[in-house]
C-alpha cells in the first residue's frame, strides 16, 4: 500500500507507543485544558470582554504587573550579566558557593520566598528597619513587588549568559587589544554584541516568569486594589467571585502575552544562529 | 634603561584580557553583596524566624494535625506527579530524539509551554474544564461521585501541569546528542526493544534523568499558585505544605508565625538539598547532562 | 623595524616556558619560529606582541624598550591560528576596527577608514566581500581577512601564530606563497610561528629552531638543513639517523673498528653520528665503513629506502639507494656517510 511516510524509517521499535503516548498525555494535561480556556473566553460577547479588559482595576493591575516585571527584568539583565561575568572570568573565594546558590529561586518554593522577603522588608524587618526612619516603606508597595520579581528572575539571565561567555574565544579579545582597542572598547564593541542574543533571551525568560509570578509576590504586595494588585491575583479574585468568564478573559490576555514572549525568544535564537552560527 | 625585570603585579596589570584589579575587586564585591542580600539573607531569615520562640515551639508545629496532613498530602502529590512526568519525559525523549519526523521542534515548544504559563492560569484551566459547574465536572461528580476541583485529584493535576516539562527537557537534548548508534547496535545484536532501552539507553541518560527528576520533585513539592487556585484550601484535606504556610502566616498569632516559618524551613532545607545534589551532578557528570555545553 | 630580544625568560606558575632567549630580527625580515609543541615558540611570539610579559629580560623595538608597554601601545599586527575575527562585524568593519578605535585625535575620517579597508581587501584578493559576515567565509578567506585587519593599523611588526594551522593542505600551500608575495610587496618585519618545517624552510628568510624553551639554531633554510648544529635540529628538520659511536684520536669508531670518518676537533669518548639517508655512498668492500643487515626496504617516490640493523645491538639506520640498485636485494650492505655530524653522547 502506497502511503506518505510521516517519519523516516528506523530499525528502532517503539515509535508508535512513545509518540502516541506523548501526544495523548500532552493533549490531556496541557493542550485540551488551555483550549478550554479560550473556549470559555469566547462565551463572552465582545462588549463584556471589552468591559473587563478596559476596567480601571484590570488596567491598574496590568500596568503594575507589566511595569514591575519590566523593571525587574531590566535590573536582572544588568546585574545578572555582571554576575555571569564575575563567575566565568574571576577566581575568588566562595565562587563555587555563589555559582550554586544562584539557582536558589528555582529550587525554593515561591511561598517560602514570599514570606521570607516579606519578613525582611516590613518596617520591623532586618532590611525594612534600615529604610523606616526615612519614611520609606518597601513591603506592601510596588517596590516590594519589584524585589520579589528580581528574586525569582535573577537566575534566568545568569544561566543564559554564563555558558555563552564560557565559550567566548579569548583570542578575539586579544585581537582587539593588538589592534589598539582599550579594554572598555573591547568589552563594549567586541564582547557584548555576541552576548546580546543570550542577554535578550534571559531578559524574555525573566520577564515572562515575573508577569505570571504569584506565590512570592502576594505576601509582599499587600494586594490593595488598583495599587498593589497584580494580574494573577485578579484572576484569583474573579474565580472566588465565580466570575469564571472574566477570569478566563484575563488569563487569555496573559497567555497571549506569554506566547508572544515565547515567539520572541525563538526568533532571537533563530536570528542569532543565522548571524553568529550559534545561539 | 630601567630595571628589565617586571614584577608579577606589573605584568598582571598590563594583561590585555582582564580588568585592572580595583575593577575586578569591585565587581566581585558587588556580586557577593547582591547574592548575599538577594538570596542568602532571605534563606537565612526563614530559619531564624522558625526558631524565634525556641526550638520547642518550632518542633511543635509538626504535632499540629493540619501540618501533618499537609506534609502527607505534599508527599502524596509528589509521589504521583513525579513518576507520571518521568514516564512521559522518557517516552517523549525517545519519540523525539530517536526518530526523525516533521514538527519535532514544534512538539518541543509545546512540551515547554507550561513553563511560560502563569501558575494561576494553570490552576484556572482545570477549574474551567473540570469544575462542578462544567459538563465534565458535573458528570464525574453525579455519575461517579468523583470530585476533581477543590479536591486532591485537582491538586495532583495542577502539579503535573506545572512540572510537566522538567524531565523531558533534560532528556531530549542529551538523547538527540547521543544519536541512535548504540541502540541500532543493540538491535542488530538481537536485543529486543525493551532490552535495548533497559541496558543501553537508560544507562546512558541516568544522570540526566536523575537531574530532571530532582528539579521536577522540588517544584512539585513547592508549587503554590496553581494549587492555591484549585484546592479550595480545605484544612486537613486539600492543603499542601506551601498552602498551609499561607494559612498559618495569615493567622497573625505569634505561634502561627513560627509554624509558618517552621514548615517553610523544611521546604527551604529541601531546596538546599536539591541545590547541593544538583551542583554535585553538574560538577561530577557535566558531560552526561545537557548537550548544551561543547559536545563530543 | 628591528626587533631585539635580550635574555628573555618566561615562567608560568614557576614552570619555565622560555629560558634565556636572545634573538635579533632585522628590519623587513620574514622570520619563522619553528619547533614542536611546548618548545616555547608561541610564548615568544606573544611576548613580542605584549599579550604576555617576560619574567625577566627585555624586548626592544628598534632602540626603544617595549617590555613595559601594553599591547595597545606596541602597534603590532597579530594574526591568530583560529582567525579571531569579530563575528558581530562585517568583513569591512573587521578590517576598519583598528582605525576606528583610535583616539579622536589620530582617528582617520570614516570615509578614509572605508577606503583603507577596500584597499586592503584588494590586497588580500577579497574585493567585493566587505559586507559579508565572518561565518559566511571559508577558512582561507577568514585568514586573509585577519591578515588585512592586522595590516590596517600599519603595524611596526607583523606577528602570525600558526596562521595556516587550521586550514587544509591545499589551501595552506596556496596561502603560503601568497603570504610571501604580500611580505615582499609591503616589506613588514614579519615573525611567524609554525611547527611545519616545510612551511618554515620554504617561506622564511631565516628560521629560528626552538626546543624546550631554548633557541637551538638560527639560520637560513640552507644552514639549518645542511649544517644542523645539534642532535635536536638534525632529527627535527628533515630525516636523519643517529648511530652511537666512539671518538678516538680524531677518528670515529663503531664497535671495534674505525669507519673511515675523521673528526679532528671532536672530543674523545662516546658520541652520536648523525647523517641523512640520501647523504651516503655505498661501498663494495668494507675497509673502514658501516655495514649492516637489511631489515626492510621500501619504495619512496623516485628512490628506495633501506633500513639496516647494525652491530650486536641492532641499531637501526635508514639509507637511500637508487631504485634499481643491487643493494636492495642483498642481505648485507656497506656504506659511508658523505655529509654528517658527530655530537658528544650526553647531548
Amino acid at each position: 500500500m502506497a502511503r506518505i511516510r510521516f517519519r523516516q524509517p528506523s530499525i528502532l521499535p517503539g515509535f508508535g507507543l512513545t509518540f502516541g503516548f506523548t501526544i495523548f498525555y500532552l493533549s490531556l494535561i496541557v493542550l485540551i485544558p488551555i483550549l478550554g480556556l479560550f473556549v470559555k473566553t469566547f462565551e463572552l460577547d465582545w462588549a463584556s470582554f471589552e468591559r473587563i479588559v478596559t476596567g480601571p482595576r484590570f488596567l491598574a493591575a496590568l500596568r503594575l504587573s507589566f511595569g514591575a516585571s519590566l523593571l525587574a527584568a531590566l535590573f536582572n539583565v544588568v546585574i545578572g550579566t555582571l554576575i555571569a561575568w564575575v563567575l566565568v572570568r574571576y577566581r575568588f573565594f566562595a565562587r563555587r558557593f555563589v555559582d550554586a546558590i544562584i539557582d536558589l529561586p528555582f529550587a525554593l518554593p515561591t511561598a517560602v520566598a514570599g514570606i521570607a522577603l516579606t519578613s525582611l522588608y516590613v518596617p520591623q524587618g532586618w532590611f525594612g528597619r534600615l529604610f523606616a526612619p526615612y519614611g520609606i516603606t518597601i513591603a506592601y508597595t510596588p517596590v516590594g513587588i519589584w524585589i520579589a520579581l528580581v528574586f525569582i528572575g535573577l537566575p534566568f539571565v545568569v544561566r543564559t549568559v554564563q555558558p555563552v561567555l564560557e565559550d567566548f574565544n579569548r583570542e578575539v579579545e586579544e585581537a582587539a587589544a593588538t589592534l589598539g582597542a582599550p579594554r572598555r572598547t573591547t568589552i563594549a564593541r567586541v564582547i557584548l554584541p555576541p552576548l546580546l542574543p543570550a542577554i535578550l533571551t534571559g531578559f524574555s525568560l525573566s520577564f515572562a516568569r515575573a508577569v505570571g509570578e504569584y506565590g512570592s509576590v502576594i505576601f509582599i504586595a499587600g494586594n490593595i486594589p488598583r495599587q498593589t494588585e497584580i494580574l494573577p491575583l485578579l484572576i484569583v479574585f474573579r474565580l472566588e467571585e465565580r466570575e469564571y468568564a472574566a477570569a478566563a478573559a484575563i488569563a487569555t490576555v496573559m497567555l497571549l502575552v506569554s506566547f508572544l514572549i515565547l515567539l520572541a525568544v525563538n526568533l532571537i535564537q533563530t536570528w542569532s544562529t543565522r548571524r553568529f552560527g550559534h545561539v | 634603561m630601567s630595571d628589565p625585570d617586571l614584577s608579577a603585579a606589573d605584568a598582571a596589570q598590563l594583561s590585555p584580557t582582564t580588568e585592572a584589579w580595583p575593577v575586578r575587586a569591585a565587581l566581585i564585591a558587588l556580586t557577593i553583596v547582591v547574592v548575599a542580600v538577594l538570596l542568602v539573607v532571605p534563606l537565612l531569615v526563614v530559619f531564624v524566624q522558625a526558631l524565634g520562640l525556641g526550638i520547642g515551639a518550632a518542633l511543635s508545629t509538626f504535632r499540629d494535625a493540619d501540618a501533618v496532613a499537609a506534609i502527607g498530602l505534599t508527599l502524596l502529590v509528589a509521589a504521583v506527579a513525579v513518576p507520571c512526568n518521568m514516564i512521559f519525559g522518557i517516552a517523549a525523549a525517545w519519540a523525539i530524539a530517536k526518530y526523525r519526523f516533521p514538527g519535532r521542534a514544534f512538539l518541543i515548544t509545546l512540551i515547554d509551554l507550561p513553563f511560560s504559563v502563569s501558575p494561576v492560569v494553570a490552576g484556572l484551566v482545570y477549574v474551567l474544564l473540570l469544575g462542578p459547574f462544567t459538563p465534565i465536572g458535573a458528570w464525574l461528580l453525579e455519575d461517579y461521585g468523583v470530585r476533581v476541583i477543590f479536591a486532591v485529584p485537582g491538586v495532583v493535576l495542577a502539579t503535573i501541569f506545572v512540572t510537566f516539562p522538567f524531565v523531558a527537557r533534560e532528556l531530549i537534548p542529551l538523547m538527540q546528542d547521543q544519536g541512535t548508534g548504540d541502540e541500532e547496535a543493540a538491535i542488530s545484536l538481537g536485543a529486543s526493544g525493551w532490552q535495548t532501552f533497559w541496558y543501553v539507553t537508560l544507562p546512558n541518560v541516568k544522570w540526566a534523568l536523575l537531574y530532571g527528576v530532582l528539579l521536577c520533585n522540588a517544584r512539585a513539592m513547592g508549587e503554590f499558585g496553581a494549587v492555591a487556585v484549585i484546592s479550595g484550601k480545605l484544612r486537613g484535606e486539600t492543603v499542601t505544605m506551601p498552602l498551609q504556610i499561607e494559612l498559618y502566616y495569615q493567622e497573625f498569632r505569634a505561634m502561627a508565625q513560627v509554624s509558618a516559618f517552621s514548615l517553610a524551613a523544611v521546604l527551604a532545607g529541601l531546596a538546599l538539598v536539591t541545590l547541593a545534589i544538583k551542583s554535585w551532578l553538574e560538577w561530577r557528570y557535566a558531560d552526561q547532562l545537557a548537550a548544551t555545553r561543547a559536545g563530543h | 623595524m628591528e626587533l631585539s630580544i635580550r635574555n628573555v625568560r618566561k615562567e608560568f606558575d614557576r614552570f619555565p616556558a622560555l629560558e634565556d632567549v636572545s634573538l635579533d630580527i632585522r628590519s623587513g625580515e620574514l622570520i619563522a619560529l619553528l619547533g614542536p609543541s611546548g618548545s616555547g615558540k608561541t610564548t615568544l611570539l606573544r611576548l613580542i606582541a605584549g599579550l604576555d610579559f617576560p619574567t625577566s629580560g627585555a624586548i626592544l623595538f628598534g632602540d626603544e624598550d617595549a617590555s613595559r608597554k601594553s599591547v595597545q601601545e606596541r602597534n603590532v599586527g597579530f594574526v591568530f591560528q583560529h582567525y579571531a575575527l569579530f563575528r558581530n562585524m562585517t568583513v569591512g568593519e573587521n578590517i576598519g576596527f583598528g582605525l576606528k578605535v583610535r583616539p579622536a585625535a589620530t582617528r582617520p575620517a570614516t570615509a578614509d577608514i572605508r577606503r583603507r579597508a577596500m584597499e586592503l581587501l584588494d590586497l588580500v584578493q577579497l574585493a567585493g566581500l566587505e559586507n559579508r559576515y565572518p561565518n559566511q567565509l571559508s577558512g582561507g578567506q577568514r585568514q586573509r581577512v585577519a591578515l588585512a585587519r592586522a595590516l590596517a593599523i600599519e603595524p611596526r611588526v607583523l606577528l602570525l601564530d600558526e596562521p595556516f594551522g587550521a586550514l587544509d593542505a591545499q589551501v595552506r600551500r596556496e596561502l603560503r606563497r601568497w603570504l610571501r608575495e604580500i611580505h615582499d610587496r609591503t616589506g613588514h618585519t614579519t615573525v611567524f610561528v609554525t611547527h611545519d618545517q616545510e612551511e618554515a624552510l620554504e617561506l622564511a628568510d631565516r628560521v629560528v629552531v626552538m626546543s624546550q624553551g631554548r633557541v637551538e639554531q638560527v639560520g637560513s633554510a640552507d644552514e639549518v638543513y645542511d649544517r644542523p648544529n645539534s642532535p635536536f635540529v638534525y632529527s627535527f628538520i628533515g630525516e636523519s639517523s643517529g648511530l652511537p659511536v666512539r671518538v678516538e684520536n680524531g677518528e670515529l669508531w663503531l664497535e671495534d673498528r674505525p669507519i673511515g670518518l675523521k673528526a679532528a676537533d671532536a672530543p674523545g669518548g662516546r658520541a652520536t653520528l648523525h647523517f641523512r639517508p640520501q647523504d651516503v655512498e655505498l661501498l663494495d668492500g668494507c675497509g673502514g665503513c658501516i655495514a649492516g643487515t637489511v631489515s626492510s626496504s621500501r619504495r619512496v617516490a623516485g628512490t628506495r629506502r633501506i633500513e639496516l640493523e647494525i652491530g650486536p645491538e641492532h641499531h637501526r639506520v635508514e639509507i637511500e639507494v637508487p631504485i634499481d640498485h643491487a643493494a636492495a636485494q642483498k642481505s648485507r650492505v656497506a656504506f659511508r656517510p658523505t655529509r654528517w655530524a658527530v655530537f658528544p653522547a650526553s647531548a
